[in-house]
């Protein structure tokens, strides 16, 4: 057993209401330069629907993720010699117009056209070369099923369930689905990378781009399924969400988790066996892929696990926060969570609790009571389309896993309900899930209520093998003489300190005067005054 | 007239090498952010789809047989009993195709490059000044093989080569190089300028060949200690 930690993130669909707020601040905060007018590491896309770039999850086309060659991991866009032989145009690579063409306005055209009859307009202008352009195609233009029907034949998830659905687009369902780097556990964009430039942090399984060694071949774009690793076009790399890995390292949620007014992201630890993951990728039946990955979680609870993961240098406050961690509770405890598109193999550690409301919508709108649990029931076996589209975002196509999400789901509120009435708690509810009413309760506290410190556990970072693995606090890299050496010790406090107080190694010796209130004498600036002086 | 001889057989080459070599420490020391492809594959994959390709490899067959002409004596191939007029033929075709398909990629490349608007726009100052010697380097080159092989009045292998070897043992035969055909010396010295901006310019990610690939692991793990940038991934097979 080699016990390696991931920071995870769970998301309920079900409190997702599509503002946009967590691509808005991830924008701003990663992605509002020149060349990446068009990435967004966080987008959220309405399902059914096309997503982001348009028909990404058409495997068949763009080649993403693994597929099993004699039981053997091969990436889908084909092996090293393959992939080294497509190196001067890369085939399979989506081009500006599959994402959108990005484009501001002639703002300058308000204030400076000449006087006439007309009130002057503000035309679109290309972002990227500035010409006259007319706008077809946006990050989200089939927003809220906008576009119509015609629009959902792109959607490569409903194509594989069949022509039903578009039929009865009137009576559909949509839900949202907000989408970031999945950080897998087997991921194939590194695999695909020929420079090695994208890795897999071994503290906290981030993936992250080498801005100094990848060499633009673009390869990655091409490995990950999700088309979450993007190409800047100025400067010539490839770029990708980073689970805003400094402010993990400082134990903060991701700017998309801390902005996201539905309260929705879960983020912690998972603990998982890394000798079995090779294993559980290639698993010969696509539907076996979700249950052997939750056969590499370890449960963090067992002293086994916990001696075995500090054996393997994880710190102990980690392993602590993993027993913690909602994400752990969500996807193993409850089983409410589920990966979205296990059959890319990539093993991603982003989760989804499968919504409900579409089904409470639809059956409330028959008549019925929406939350009555029998009802519930009933409704979730009886609207196989949802539970379709469902299974095929997130199980490969398997039915029963989304259907037992959502019987919890669904049991919970039946339960609470019971108990908001004040009406007796019915522990028959709960017996028809496999839980018990306390363990309902749990649920319900984490998933409705959400409270900050209950959705976050995020311990702060270490460095593997820097010998401070058991330091409970601050940074594993403060050794004297290591890289992170700080002055003033705390790693949390450091890092929100202004520039050049404490944290900057490269000042000492010199002075910054920014940091200088302008009273007095800005300290280390002059030499010691000898005794006696003036 | 001498005097330029020597400088430009004797001396230059050995300032280029230095330019080349420092160059391009440099830019590794100093700019390995700056060291990519600078791929506009983004904007435009139809006409990269065909010129990429047929530009690149025809340029590494270009180089390839560089490598034999200009490194093999024509003592080896006489004792390897290869008759001169086979070895020309064999020149002829196959240098001769690979610099036609070098030229042809690198034509559809740039008339992509002026007419793509967005792919226009990412064109450099580099660019500018590369392009230009880039495409008459490999015109007189082309022009040398086959007008060469047309007139067959001047072995190469006895002079240029000759010439090329010995800057390396450090004794330019500076009269060998002087007696070559004009066409021969432009596009040697030519060359010698394209080696001079080859740090400077996008070339440079010709170093970036990405041959390691082949033997590293599918994933790659680093750890968050090692300081970034410097040295190989820990790769854990998997």
């Amino acid at each position: 057993m080699r016990v390696m930690a991931q920071i995870a993130m769970v998301m309920n669909l079900d409190k997702c209401i599509g503002c946009h707020t967590c691509s808005v601040t991830c924008k701003q905060t990663w992605t509002n330069r020149a060349g990446t007018e068009y990435v967004w590491f966080n987008n959220v896309e309405t399902r059914p629907g096309q997503g982001y770039p348009r028909g990404y999850e058409d495997q068949d086309r763009w080649k993403g993720g693994w597929r099993l060659a004699h039981g053997r991991l091969v990436p889908r866009a084909g092996g090293r010699v393959r992939r080294l032989a497509r190196l001067f145009a890369n085939p399979e690579l989506p081009l500006l117009d599959d994402y959108y063409q990005p484009w501001t306005y002639d703002y300058d055209n308000l204030t400076t056209a000449p006087l006439g009859d007309d009130v002057p307009t503000a035309p679109p202008r290309s972002l990227v070369d500035g010409r006259p352009m007319a706008v077809t195609w946006g990050p989200n233009w089939d927003d809220d099923l906008g576009g119509g029907p015609g629009h959902l034949a792109g959607d490569p998830v409903l194509r594989k369930i069949g022509d039903d659905v578009r039929l009865q687009y009137e009576q559909s369902f949509m839900f949202y689905l907000p989408r970031i780097c999945e950080h897998c556990l087997n991921p194939s964009c590194v695999a695909a990378c020929p420079s090695g430039a994208l890795y897999k942090r071994v503290e906290d399984g981030i993936v992250l781009v080498d801005q100094d060694r990848c060499r633009g071949w673009r390869m990655c774009v091409t490995g990950c399924p999700y088309k979450k690793v993007y190409f800047n076009h100025q400067t010539g790399k490839a770029e990708k969400c980073t689970m805003c890995y400094p402010r993990v390292e400082a134990g903060e949620p991701t700017v998309c988790s801390e902005t996201c007014v539905g309260r929705l992201r879960y983020l912690g630890v998972m603990l998982y066996d890394a000798d079995r993951v090779g294993e559980a990728a290639s698993v010969p039946r696509e539907e076996d892929l979700y249950p052997a990955q939750l056969g590499c979680f370890l449960d963090p609870g067992d002293p086994a696990v916990a001696s075995a993961a500090e054996a393997s240098g994880i710190p102990h406050d980690w392993v602590e926060a993993a027993r913690r961690s909602p994400v752990y509770s969500l996807i193993s405890r409850y089983r409410v969570a589920l990966p979205l598109h296990p059959e890319y193999r990539t093993m991603p550690m982003v989760w989804y609790v499968p919504p409900l409301s579409p089904i409470v919508d639809a059956l409330a709108e028959t008549g019925h009571d929406g939350e009555e649990v029998g009802n519930l029931f009933g409704a979730i076996e009886s609207l196989r389309i949802p539970l379709g589209y469902l299974a095929g975002l997130f199980t490969a196509g398997d039915i029963a896993p989304v259907e037992a999400a959502l019987r919890r789901l669904a049991a919970m509120r039946a339960h609470m309900r019971r108990l908001n009435l004040g009406e007796d708690a019915d522990p028959a509810i709960a017996a028809r899930v496999d839980m018990e009413p306390a363990q309902i309760e749990r649920m319900y506290r984490l998933l409705a209520l959400a409270k900050y410190d209950e959705r976050y556990v995020i311990p702060t970072a270490y460095a593997a093998g820097a010998g401070a693995g058991d330091a409970v606090a601050g940074c594993g890299l403060d050794a004297p003489g290591g890289p992170g050496m700080l002055e003033t010790g705390a790693g949390v406090a450091a890092f929100h300190a202004p520039p050049g107080t404490a944290a900057d190694d490269r000042l000492r010796g010199r002075i910054n005067l920014l940091n200088w209130d302008g009273k007095g004498l800005p300290a280390g600036l002059f030499p010691p005054r000898a005794e006696g002086g003036r | 007239m001498k005097h330029l001889q020597i400088a430009l057989w004797g001396v230059l080459p050995y300032l280029v090498l230095v330019l080349f070599v420092a160059g391009s420490a440099w830019r590794y020391r100093y700019d390995r952010f700056g060291l990519t492809t600078r791929s506009t594959q983004l904007h435009e994959s139809r006409l990269l789809g065909v010129g990429g390709p047929v530009f690149h490899f025809g340029l590494l067959f270009v180089v390839a047989g560089h490598v034999v002409g200009m490194l093999v004596p024509e003592s080896v191939t006489n004792a390897l009993r290869l008759p001169e007029s086979v070895y020309r033929e064999n020149a002829l075709v196959a240098g001769g195709a690979a610099g036609l398909a070098a030229v042809a990629g690198l034509g559809i490349l740039l008339w992509r490059r002026l007419r793509v608007p967005a792919v226009r726009r990412t064109t450099s100052r580099g660019d500018r000044l590369l392009y230009p010697v880039l495409a008459t380097v490999l015109l007189a080159g082309l022009w040398t093989t086959l007008a060469g092989a047309a007139t067959g009045s001047y072995d190469y292998r006895l002079g240029v080569s000759v010439w090329f070897r010995s800057l390396f043992v450090l004794d330019p035969d500076v009269p060998a190089m002087a007696h070559a055909p004009f066409a021969f010396q432009f596009h040697t010295a030519l060359g010698m300028l394209l080696f001079a901006l080859w740090p400077f310019s996008r070339l440079v990610h010709a170093f970036a060949a990405p041959l390691g690939y082949l033997v590293r692991p599918y994933i790659v793990y680093r750890s968050r200690g090692a300081s970034a940038g410097v040295g190989a991934g820990r790769g854990v097979a998997r």
